[in-house]
């Protein structure tokens, strides 16, 4: 289709966002100290929140269960310290709403060393059996998204995976937190991708990394034996790169039907940290604690990648990298093309939040809006090839129902038009509005 | 806890914005039209300047009265009014009465885009519709045409410049026929060198298809403009009326004469890609851009006129909103081939 495809393997449409790495991309991670209160909200995953099980006052190990899954789709959670359970209620959240949540007192007096655990002999579990230490594991998707990782594996009768496909595009400008990850665990990353392609019956396990993380592709590929069914792709930099059916897109050359998942053309599809945490679970028996963290953006003082125990007030992620400094004006967790503004500073990092970025006025105050033009770059860069022109005239004029007809609802949010506009129309504003309209419409029947 | 903790702004993602601006689009037109505009004005002397600054003063100033009274200043800076005047004036011949100029200059922006709500709004290019109206309503000052000015006729101004307002004018003694007239009329074919460079009598702008060609490279590096429409119309021209040379090849004129005369150029590159009133998939691009080739070839040969691009642009322009309903892209994942 794209005469360009002879050139590079990629997708279609989409934008070339500033890469804006430089800033973090060669510093190693580090570990930040531990601090005296966590909080760990119930709902960190997409699906059911899950259900504490301890009381007030209770003492806690590090790694120590907290909370079980309340359904299938849902997930578990485990103390990221030793120390007390404080307290369990309704804290706000990074976006200001109140969510019900654990607060962990930390120990002074131990040592937060973790417990040695005990590797999982996974060779010999049943995929039934794997899927439910997953979900022992607390695992879920580290992309972004926290869709629970066992959901996933959970192949339906009649379907089959062939593939396994590692996400390491990173294709949100600034972040570095897998690429920090593959250049200093590519072993882990790999035991990990082993025992899921194991455990799946893929047949083989592709890594797609974007080009311009050299150094990433090399540790990966200094670390596949020859022989190992595993298949390392250097992908186009082009934003969403790392969106699920945009790789497999660019990959497989295939299109996941809408409203289809990527098992429905035999792929399943995970991020580079989701499968380090599987190793993590299976080789040292340590469940999903802690993640890797970009803190980055022209408002941070310095600039680092973090292990950061889940939990952590991002406060004290901003105070461990000097703070912010006077011209910040926004904070963002995730990046800066999907990410979501952060309300409070005491709000915590969640299992979901691949980066905290600060932001000043250059990048917070909008251009001055103009009419839309009908230029077409925004159709140019859809991914999904929606008429987001369209969608936005449509909910400016309140027709939501003709939103539907344009199929609104496989928009992504992705902000590839938002982007591209030379007129600074909101459109990917204007869609979530028509989006909620139709949603809330729909579960309140008139 | 030291920590600055500011007033946290909640502004959306994507935070990052591609460099391009609506105005600096604008702006960029404006810029590729400089060469363009200063051959028009060598070529035919002061008399083209004073046209060209008149329709860009009619179409300024209705902008600024007809905005709202927040929006004054800012709806001049967008420069929107600026092109139109501007590609107004190119469209004109250079001994136009002025008055003419300024009124096409108030009826482009007028009724060309006020009426329709403005920038972004408008069905049809704001520049032909002055044109248009300037056209029908004075049909023989529109189509007298001045020869290209010697070095001493510089700053002579045309009497017919300084007509009054519906006072009848006695035509140049001296004028002359556009290559297209000549070859529709006289059978007589300029030589393409000098529709190349721009020395022939015709529209003020319209001449130099080397400046015109220079200015769409332009814009088409800036990425202003959409590439598939003057590919797809020039592709069209030269195929449509190479074939019509297949079969007689003294009546029709030869590809590379169709390309370079006239307001073929102009139009295709200044005037079929304004955004507004072009489709906006890319296949709408397509059969817009072949639409406007067909149309032109058909009617300078079999039309009463010799030049057809302006309705040819201004009717596509029409079906427009036809084209965007029936080339919308097939959504990701919805194609019917399952591949
Ligand atoms: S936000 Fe939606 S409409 Fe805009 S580019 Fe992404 S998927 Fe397309
Ligand atoms: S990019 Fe903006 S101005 Fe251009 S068509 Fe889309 S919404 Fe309109």
């Amino acid at each position: 289709m794209n005469p360009l495809r002879l050139f590079h393997k990629s997708f279609d449409h989409g934008v070339h966002p500033a890469h804006l790495k430089e800033q973090t991309c060669d510093l190693p991670m580090q570990r930040v100290p531990f601090v005296k209160e966590y909080l760990m909200p119930l709902g960190q995953n997409l699906g059911a929140p899950s259900k504490s099980i301890v009381q007030i006052g209770q003492r806690v190990r590090k790694g120590e269960l907290i909370a079980e899954a309340a359904a299938f789709v849902s997930t578990t959670l485990h103390s990221p310290v030793t120390g007390t359970i404080k307290e369990i209620g309704d804290f706000r959240n990074f976006d200001g709403n109140f969510v019900p949540a654990i607060k962990i007192e930390a120990d002074i007096y131990a040592t937060q060393q973790s417990d040695a655990g005990n590797p999982i002999e996974w060779q010999s579990l049943s995929i039934d059996e794997f899927i439910q230490e997953v979900q022992n594991a607390g695992i879920v998707g580290m992309g972004g998204a926290a869709f629970p990782t066992h959901v996933k594996f959970a192949i339906p009768e009649g379907k089959k995976i062939r593939y396994l496909l590692i996400n390491g595009a990173e294709c949100e400008p600034y972040l570095t937190n897998d690429h920090r990850l593959m250049i200093e665990r590519p072993e882990d990353l790999l035991m990990g991708a082993e025992i899921v392609r194991q455990k799946l019956g893929a047949e083989e396990t592709v890594i797609g990394v974007e080009k311009n993380k050299p150094e990433a592709i090399a540790a990966l590929r200094q670390h596949i034996k020859p022989g190992d069914p595993v298949r390392l792709v250097p992908l186009h930099v082009k934003y969403p790169q790392g969106a699920e059916k945009m790789i497999i897109k660019t990959i497989f050359n295939r299109e996941v039907p809408a409203g289809q998942l990527p098992r429905d053309v035999e792929v399943n599809v995970n991020n580079v940290s989701t499968v380090v945490a599987i190793a993590d679970y299976f080789e040292r028996g340590r469940p999903l604690i802690e993640r890797i963290v970009t803190v980055s953006g022209p408002g941070i003082t310095y600039p680092a990648n973090l292990i950061v125990p889940l939990g952590t007030p991002v406060r004290e992620l901003l105070r461990f990298c000097g703070g912010l400094t006077d011209a910040t004006q926004e904070v963002i967790m995730g990046g800066p093309m999907m990410g979501r503004p952060i309300a409070t500073l005491d709000s915590p990092i969640t299992k979901g939040s691949s980066g905290i970025l600060a932001f000043t006025a250059a990048e917070t105050s909008r251009r001055k809006e103009y009419p839309c033009i009908s230029c077409g770059r925004c159709v140019e860069a859809c991914p999904y090839f929606l008429n987001p022109a369209r969608l936005a005239r449509l909910s400016r004029a309140r027709l939501f129902d003709e939103m539907v007809n344009y199929n609104v609802m496989d928009c992504v949010e992705c902000g590839c038009c938002t982007f591209a506009c030379p007129s600074a129309i909101p459109i990917v504003q204007l869609i979530r509005t028509g989006k909620d309209d139709l949603r809330t419409r729909k579960e309140t029947p008139a | 806890m030291n920590a600055k903790d500011p007033e946290l702004l909640l502004e959306h993602a994507p935070l990052l914005q591609q460099g391009m601006s609506t105005p600096q689009a604008m702006r960029d037109v404006i810029y590729s039209l400089v060469p363009v505009t200063l051959a028009g004005i060598w070529f035919f002397g002061l008399s083209a300047l004073l046209v060209l600054v008149v329709s860009i003063l009619g179409a300024m100033l209705t902008e600024w009265v007809f905005s709202s009274a927040e929006n004054k200043t800012e709806s001049l800076w967008d420069a929107s009014a600026l092109v139109t005047g501007l590609l107004l004036g190119l469209t004109l011949p250079p001994g136009l009465p002025l008055w003419m100029a300024f009124l096409g200059g108030v009826v482009a922006i007028g009724f060309g885009k006020i009426i329709w709500g403005g920038l972004g709004n408008n069905l049809f290019n704001p520049a032909l519709v002055g044109r248009a109206f300037l056209l029908a309503t004075f049909p023989i000052a529109m189509t007298t045409w001045n020869p290209v000015s010697d070095v001493d006729g510089f700053f002579m101004v045309h009497a017919t410049n300084l007509a009054l307002p519906f006072m009848h004018v006695e035509p140049d003694a001296m004028t002359s026929a556009t290559p297209l007239g000549l070859f529709k009329f006289e059978q007589e074919a300029t030589p393409i060198i000098n529709l190349f460079l721009g020395n022939t009598s015709g529209s003020l702008g319209e001449t130099s298809g080397l400046l015109l060609l220079l200015g769409g490279l332009y814009l088409w590096w800036r990425r202003d403009l959409d590439w598939r429409i003057p590919a797809s119309i020039l592709l069209t021209v030269v195929v449509f009326s190479g074939i019509l040379g297949l079969f007689d090849a003294e009546r029709f004129p030869t590809p590379l004469f169709s390309l370079f005369s006239g307001g073929l150029l102009l139009g295709t590159i200044y005037m079929a890609t304004d955004p507004v009133t072009s489709p906006i998939t890319p296949k709408g691009a397509w059969i817009f851009g072949c639409g406007i080739g067909c149309l032109v070839v058909l009617i300078r040969v079999w039309g009463g006129l010799p030049e057809g691009v302006m309705y040819a642009i201004l009717l596509m322009n029409a079906a427009t909103p036809l084209i965007n309903r029936y080339t919308q892209p097939t959504v990701f994942g919805r194609g019917k081939e399952r591949s």
